[in-house]
C-alpha cells in the first residue's frame, strides 16, 4: 500500500501560490527526499501535509486516508513532523517530560509516564534528562527529543525537515544514525526535507528535484550516487553539493 | 613583509558557578595576506578566537595573551575608542545570520552607508555611488531598488550578501568570516565564496573563515587550524586534510556522509558524556 499520496497539489499563502501541480506517491517503509534551493516550495509541501499550510487544494492521502485542509486528530496520530532547529521547536519552558506528555494529553492517551520513557530510551536519551529544561541539554539531545515527540503517538509516516542542518557534522551523523535505526526497528515511512544530496544518499531510497513550486524530477538513490541524474536543474545541483567529489 | 596578525597563547576565560573556564586554552597563530580556515564543533571555541580579535567578548569574560598583534599594533592595550577605530575599517567581521545582523527598522541604504559614515567623512553622492558600487560588486541586481528596502523584504542569501558588502565597502585589511554561509543554500553559498575570494584577491585582505563545515573549509582556504575544547589538535595546509593525522580530524571527515554513500551506519566521535 502507498503511505502517502498526493495529487495535483497547489499550495497558496495569501495571494501567491508556491505550489503548482505536485504529485507523488510515496509506498510503505519507503524514505523519500524532497531537495531544491530555499523557495523552491519544498518546505511548504511538508507543511500542508501536516496541517500547519491550509490553504490548498488537490488531494493529500496518507494510507489510504484523505486528509482535509486544517486540524485533523486521525491523520496527525498516523503523521507527525520533526523541524529544523531544535534550538526553535522546543518550548523553553517546558521540561523533556512535559514536551513528550503533551501530544499523549492532545490524543486523550491514557498513561502513567512508561511510554515517555520507552520512547526516551529508543531515541537513545538517558532517563536523567527527563527531568531538564532545553536549554540544559545540547542540540543533538534536543533534537533527539523533537523526534521522540514526533514518535510518541507511534505514527507511520514522518515529515523530516531538514532534521540536520542546525547540527555539527559529528552530531549530524549520530541524529542520521539514529533515524536509520528507528526507520529498520519501527517500520516508518520517511519524507525529508534537505538541501544535502549527501544525506539523501546514505538515508533516501529516492529522491524529487524541486525548483520554482515544481517538481523538475524523480530518481532514485542510486541514480543519485552515479550522478545519473536527467534534469539540468538536478545536475547543478550535484556540481555545487560540497561533498561532491572535485 | 610582516605578519597581518599575530596571536600568542589566547586564553580566554569565563566565569561560571563551578569556577573559572577556558574556552581558548592557550591559541598562538601568525596569519599573512592569506585564507585561513578554523574549523571545530559548537563549543570547540572557534568563534570566541574569531570575536577576542575584534574584542567582541564583554565582561565577565576576559581575554589574555602573550601577543595580539595586528599590523604592528597591539590590539589588547588599545582603548576602546581607539579599538573602535579599527573595528570596521582595518579589521571586520561577517556574521552567521543576516536576519539577526541587519537592523531591521533601517534600509539596506542607510545600513551601508552608515557603515561608510563612521570611518570617513563623504558627500551625499559619493556615498550612494560608493553603496551602489559596492552592491553590484556583491552581484545584487538592481542596487538602485535594493537600497530603498528594508532588511525582511530581502531573501536571506542577499541578506548575507548586503552583510559583506557592509562589512567589505570601508576596505578592511582583514576579514573574520564566522560562519558567513551556513545560513544559505548550497548554490547560494557558492556565489558568496566567491564574492569574498575575489575581494580578497583582488585587495590582498587577509581573511579567517570560521566555520564547522570541514569540506567548505577544505575547498576553500589556504590553511586550516582544526580546534577542538579550546585548543588546536591540528594544522594543516588545506589540500592535506584529506590526509589529516589527529584522531579527532579523521573522526570528523568519516562522520561527513558522502553523495555516494554505501556504508550502513556513520562512524561518530566518542565523547565523555554518555549519550549527547
Amino acid at each position: 500500500m502507498s503511505a502517502l499520496t498526493i495529487e495535483n497539489l497547489d499550495i497558496c499563502y495569501g495571494e501567491s501560490k508556491v505550489t503548482h501541480d505536485i504529485n507523488l506517491s510515496v509506498a510503505e517503509g519507503e524514505s523519500f527526499a524532497l531537495v531544491g534551493e530555499s523557495g523552491s516550495g519544498k518546505t511548504t509541501v511538508l507543511r500542508a501535509i501536516a496541517g500547519i499550510a491550509t490553504s490548498w487544494t488537490g488531494s493529500i492521502t496518507a494510507f489510504g486516508q484523505a486528509r482535509s485542509p486544517g486540524i485533523d486528530r486521525g491523520f496527525a496520530r498516523q503523521c507527525q513532523m520533526v523541524f529544523q532547529d531544535p534550538y526553535g521547536s522546543l518550548h523553553p519552558r517546558k521540561t523533556v517530560d512535559a514536551t513528550l506528555s503533551e501530544p499523549l494529553a492532545i490524543h486523550g492517551i491514557a498513561d502513567n509516564g512508561e511510554r515517555v520513557d520507552e520512547v526516551m530510551q529508543s531515541v537513545g536519551l538517558d532517563r536523567r534528562f527527563r527531568f531538564r529544561f532545553p536549554h540544559q541539554l545540547s542540540g543533538g539531545q534536543r533534537q533527539r527529543v523533537a523526534i521522540a515527540r514526533a514518535l510518541i503517538l507511534r505514527p507511520k509516516l514522518l515529515l523530516l525537515d531538514e532534521p540536520t542542518s542546525a547540527l555539527d557534522v559529528s552530531v549530524q551523523a549520530e541524529i542520521l544514525n539514529l533515524l536509520k535505526r528507528l526507520r529498520r526497528e519501527q517500520g516508518l515511512t520517511y519524507l525529508m526535507v534537505t538541501h544535502n544530496l549527501a544525506v539523501v544518499s546514505f538515508l533516501c531510497d529516492r529522491l524529487a528535484v524541486m525548483r520554482h513550486g515544481r517538481i523538475v524530477e524523480v530518481a532514485s538513490a542510486d541514480q543519485l550516487k552515479r550522478g545519473a541524474l536527467e534534469d539540468p536543474y538536478s545536475r547543478e545541483l550535484i556540481q555545487f553539493s560540497p561533498s561532491h567529489p572535485a | 613583509m610582516s605578519a597581518l596578525l599575530e596571536i600568542e597563547n589566547l586564553r580566554v576565560t569565563f566565569p561560571t558557578a563551578r569556577g573559572p573556564v577556558d574556552v581558548v586554552k592557550g591559541l598562538s597563530l601568525t596569519l599573512g595576506r592569506e585564507r585561513l580556515g578554523i574549523v571545530g564543533e559548537s563549543g570547540s571555541g572557534k568563534s570566541m578566537t574569531g570575536r577576542s580579535i575584534l574584542r567582541l567578548i564583554r565582561a565577565p569574560g576576559k581575554v589574555t595573551a602573550d601577543k595580539l598583534r595586528f599590523d604592528g599594533i597591539d590590539l589588547l592595550a588599545q582603548s576602546d575608542r581607539q579599538m573602535r577605530a579599527i573595528r570596521g575599517a582595518r579589521i571586520s567581521m561577517v556574521m552567521q545570520d543576516p536576519k539577526y545582523s541587519l537592523n531591521p527598522v533601517m534600509t539596506i541604504g542607510a545600513q551601508i552607508a552608515e557603515a561608510l559614515l563612521t570611518h570617513q567623512k563623504l558627500g551625499r553622492t559619493d556615498i550612494r555611488g560608493r553603496t551602489l558600487a559596492m552592491l553590484e560588486a556583491v552581484r545584487i541586481n538592481d542596487p538602485a531598488r535594493v537600497l530603498g528596502l528594508y532588511p525582511h523584504e530581502v531573501s536571506g542569501g542577499m541578506g548575507q550578501r548586503i552583510m559583506i558588502a557592509m562589512m567589505l565597502i570601508p576596505e578592511p585589511d582583514l576579514l573574520i568570516a564566522d560562519e558567513p554561509t551556513s545560513a544559505l543554500d548550497v548554490s547560494v553559498q557558492a556565489q558568496v565564496l566567491e564574492i569574498i575570494d575575489d575581494l580578497v584577491k583582488r585587495k590582498g585582505m587577509g581573511l579567517i573563515l570560521v566555520s564547522h563545515d570541514l569540506d567548505l573549509v577544505s575547498g576553500y582556504c589556504d590553511r586550516i587550524l582544526v580546534m577542538r575544547a579550546g585548543e588546536v589538535v591540528e594544522e594543516c595546509i588545506a589540500s592535506e586534510l584529506r590526509n589529516a593525522k589527529h584522531p579527532y580530524t579523521r573522526g570528523l571527515l568519516a562522520a561527513i556522509p558522502r553523495l555516494d554513500e554505501d556504508r550502513e551506519e556513520l562512524p561518530v566521535l566518542q565523547r565523555d558524556e554518555a549519550s549527547t
